[in-house]
């Protein structure tokens, strides 16, 4: 149909130019004008219907909406037939239809955000209804019952997130001793130390580190390192559980190894050559310029490296799920089992709970704090690149 | 007087010296040890996979007649009978009815151990029964007990009975998240850039978009779990655990990777190359889409496989959206129940039989194997088409 718009516009623009009069546009681009106006009435009206019925509303039958589209694609047609002139700046119109196409599509991306906002929040809500704000974020007992029956109100639940946060914390901190001097000395050696080729090939082989899946890296220390966290320290004469926090602790480092070294590598390298040859120029050694004049210039890009590695720690899910526990446990002991927020969500969330039973709404409530920390950090560092950026160039 | 001073000093050269290599040992040992992980990593996978792609086999006469079709398991020696896979049993009176030729007649064929003999051969098992073990010894010695190549694991689906699971529904599960994903995420994600890139006035409107797109690129994959089910499956009724809630929640997870990268080619093209356009009188869209867009299209393709290979191994949030349902039998459409491999994988890792643990690193290697192609797939695309200008 809008193939048909198109021929009938391109048609009347030739007869136009065959009268000698200039057309301001190429035919084509009447042609194109007159389907846009045909088309999207038609996709509209369809679109509107569409979003009605998904809404539950009262929607008029499918041939009436069908008939009503045609009704609303030819009106379109009509309207843009007539204003086909010589004189009618086609190709600017379509400019601006097109414009507003691409403005809408980078909508998209806020509106995912605010989706993710608001389905977080609204559940969160329900929740909150429910258990108090405070009991939440101060209890220290986490004990969901679950509650099958209707009308059965868990009244003894007790949703106390404390040591949720801790076994988040202390795994993101494990993690973190792994990930950032590893990281960050792997970054230095390759921006400062690392010849061509070296540089060219280590790259790649780190990238390999990060594109593994979190799925692989969760079995890999389920079977692998957790029996050997536990071997290790009954070496000690320590007890370990298989559930431990050390085993995921250290695969997740691991896995934020490249994330660290190429943000920090970027960040190294931004610093202005002018500033080593300096401190070279008064007998440094590559060492001490590293130490005194590159890595503090350095320091606000490389801190916001290690916040990006803290969000992606706390909101990393496979690994724990797989090699960490279940059972809320508040402890500073690394070898005994934790439990961490995402276990929680997705436990809460892969039950056979009815969909508005506290617990399965707890999972929102993680969420949202989880959100907020993570959106929290994730805008320092990216504000902080930013600036750093700005500063050297 | 002078001597001494000149000892003081080169004894404290040496020392600065010293610092100087211990750094770099340290700098240099922290590569190593990042790269030992990776290797270290790979071995360990490859020592667990490598025996799942392999199965015991055992050469068999089976009887075909009326009665073995009722009773499939006296249609081999009775020695033999606890040696072979369930899975086996269970499917031969269909083949039988298949085909009827081989009604009345006795074949000798090679048939899938179960499980328990098959690890026991592989040494991943200590012990089975001893009048078993004594009847392998002997097969194994007449040459009637072999490793065949284990196509069962690509060409079936899950399954109950180890023997028998494969990874063909996860394979196709897997192919109709990343289409839908594809067929989202490319269209806005390119036209998101397009317009960010070359369209947008700079204004505080533009810089919230951009740094939202920045934000959503570390945002936790599990949120976007969250969202998936709260919007599109309580809101809009997708079919929970189909390949379209999936395709959906993971295209919003890959946007900001397509932005991202779509932007840094458009970014790479030259301005001669626009105003060369604009100068023969071309407007500002026809520049796009007849110079800049066709110039930085590699770049973008290469951005769009490594957001797809992202993709495709993300596993967070599809069990939110339910997507680590039980799935024999491969799916028909985008809204059928589907698994993907990342999701196959998990669910095998919590089986408690040694042969899931060898069938989930085998699984393992499968998806690093194909990640690993589509991201060469990528760097080649880049070396290949790469324009310097």
């Amino acid at each position: 149909m809008a193939a048909i718009a198109f021929y009938l516009g391109r048609r009347k623009a030739l007869l136009c130019g065959a009268g000698g009069v200039r057309l301001h546009s190429r035919p084509q681009q009447y042609g194109t004008y007159v389907a846009v106006w045909m088309a999207v009435p038609a996709l509209g009206i369809a679109f509107i219907a569409a979003a009605a019925s998904l809404l539950h509303l009262d929607v008029p039958s499918a041939p009436f909406v069908f008939a009503f589209s045609l009704a609303g694609a030819a009106v379109g047609l009509i309207y843009a037939l007539r204003k086909v002139e010589p004189t009618m700046r086609a190709r600017t119109a379509i400019e601006r239809f097109i414009r507003f196409l691409l403005f809408g599509a980078s909508l998209i991306s806020i509106l995912t955000t605010l989706g993710i906002i608001a389905s977080i929040l609204f559940e969160a809500l329900k929740f909150f209804d429910q258990v108090s704000l405070w009991s939440f974020l101060t209890g220290t007992t986490w004990s969901p019952v679950a509650t099958y029956r209707e009308g059965q109100q868990a009244a003894d639940s007790l949703f106390g997130s404390v040591p949720l946060f801790a076994g988040t914390f202390m795994i993101t901190l494990i993690a973190m001793c792994v990930a950032i001097p590893v990281g960050l000395l792997s970054a230095i050696y390759m921006a400062e130390y690392a010849p061509y080729r070296v540089r060219i090939a280590a790259k790649p082989m780190l990238e390999i580190l990060a594109g593994i899946p979190t799925v692989v890296y969760g079995f890999f220390a389920a079977i692998t390192v957790s029996p050997l966290v536990v071997e290790a320290a009954e070496a000690f004469g320590l007890d370990a559980s298989y559930t431990n926090a050390l085993a995921p602790g250290l695969v997740m480092g691991i896995m934020i190894i490249p994330f660290i070294s190429s943000l920090s590598d970027d960040v190294i390298n931004a610093v202005p050559n002018s500033l080593r040859e300096g401190a070279y120029a008064l007998g440094a050694t590559k060492s001490e310029t590293i130490k005194h004049i590159i890595l503090p210039a350095a320091f606000p890009g490389i801190m916001a490296a290690a916040l990006l590695g803290v969000s992606r720690a706390l909101g990393e899910t496979m690994i724990v799920v797989m090699a960490a526990g279940l059972r809320a446990n508040l402890t500073a002991n690394p070898l005994e089992d934790m439990t961490t927020v995402t276990v929680r969500i997705v436990d809460a969330l892969t039950g056979d709970q009815s969909f508005d039973s506290p617990e399965t709404l707890s999972a929102f409530a993680l969420g949202l704090v989880l959100f907020v920390v993570t959106l929290t950090l994730n805008l320092v560092s990216i504000v902080v690149i930013r600036k750093f950026r700005q500063n050297y160039e | 007087m002078f001597r001494e001073n000149n000892t003081q000093r080169s004894a404290l050269m040496r020392r600065r010296y010293r610092a100087e290599k211990r750094f770099k040992a340290y700098c240099i040992s922290a590569l190593g040890l990042a790269l030992l992980f990776l290797v270290l990593f790979f071995a360990d996978m490859i020592s667990q996979g490598h025996s799942a792609f392999k199965q015991t086999e055992l050469l068999v006469d089976v009887v075909y007649n009326e009665e073995t079709l009722d009773l499939p398991q006296d249609a081999v020696p009775e020695d033999v009978y606890p040696l072979i896979s369930r899975a086996w049993f269970r499917d031969m009176p269909r083949k039988l009815k298949n085909n009827p030729a081989l009604m009345g007649t006795t074949q000798q064929e090679w048939v899938p151990a179960n499980a328990d003999v098959d690890q026991f051969r592989k040494g991943n098992r200590d012990q089975i029964d001893e009048d078993e073990q004594a009847v392998l010894k002997q097969m194994e010695a007449q040459g009637k007990a072999e490793f065949k190549f284990n196509t069962t694991f690509f060409t079936n689906g899950d399954s109950k009975i180890p023997t028998n699971a494969g990874l063909w529904s996860a394979f196709v599960g897997s192919f109709y998240v990343m289409l839908v994903t594809l067929l989202i995420s490319f269209p806005i994600g390119v036209m998101t850039a397009i317009y960010l890139e070359e369209f947008a006035p700079d204004n505080r409107l533009t810089q919230g978009i951009e740094i939202n797109i920045n934000n959503l690129a570390a945002v936790p994959s599990i949120l976007f779990g969250l969202l998936g089910l709260a919007i599109f499956i309580n809101f809009f009724g997708v079919p929970r655990s189909s390949a379209l809630a999936g395709g959906l929640t993971l295209s919003l997870m890959t946007l900001p990777v397509i932005i991202i990268s779509t932007r840094a080619a458009l970014r790479a093209v030259p301005q001669n190359i626009r105003h060369g356009a604009l100068a023969v009188g071309a407007s500002r869209w026809q520049s796009v889409r007849d110079h800049v867009l066709p110039a930085s299209l590699p770049g973008i393709l290469t951005g769009t496989i490594i957001g797809i290979a992202q993709a495709m191994g993300e596993t967070a949030p599809l069990l939110i959206i339910g997507m680590i349902a039980y799935i024999p039998e491969a799916p028909d459409g985008i809204t059928q129940a589907a698994t993907v491999l990342p999701a196959q994988i998990f669910t095998w890792a919590g089986m408690p039989e040694r042969a899931y643990v060898e069938r989930t690193a085998a699984a393992i290697l499968v998806l690093l194997g194909l990640l690993i192609f589509m991201n060469s797939v990528a760097v080649y695309l880049r070396h290949k088409f790469e324009r310097r200008w």
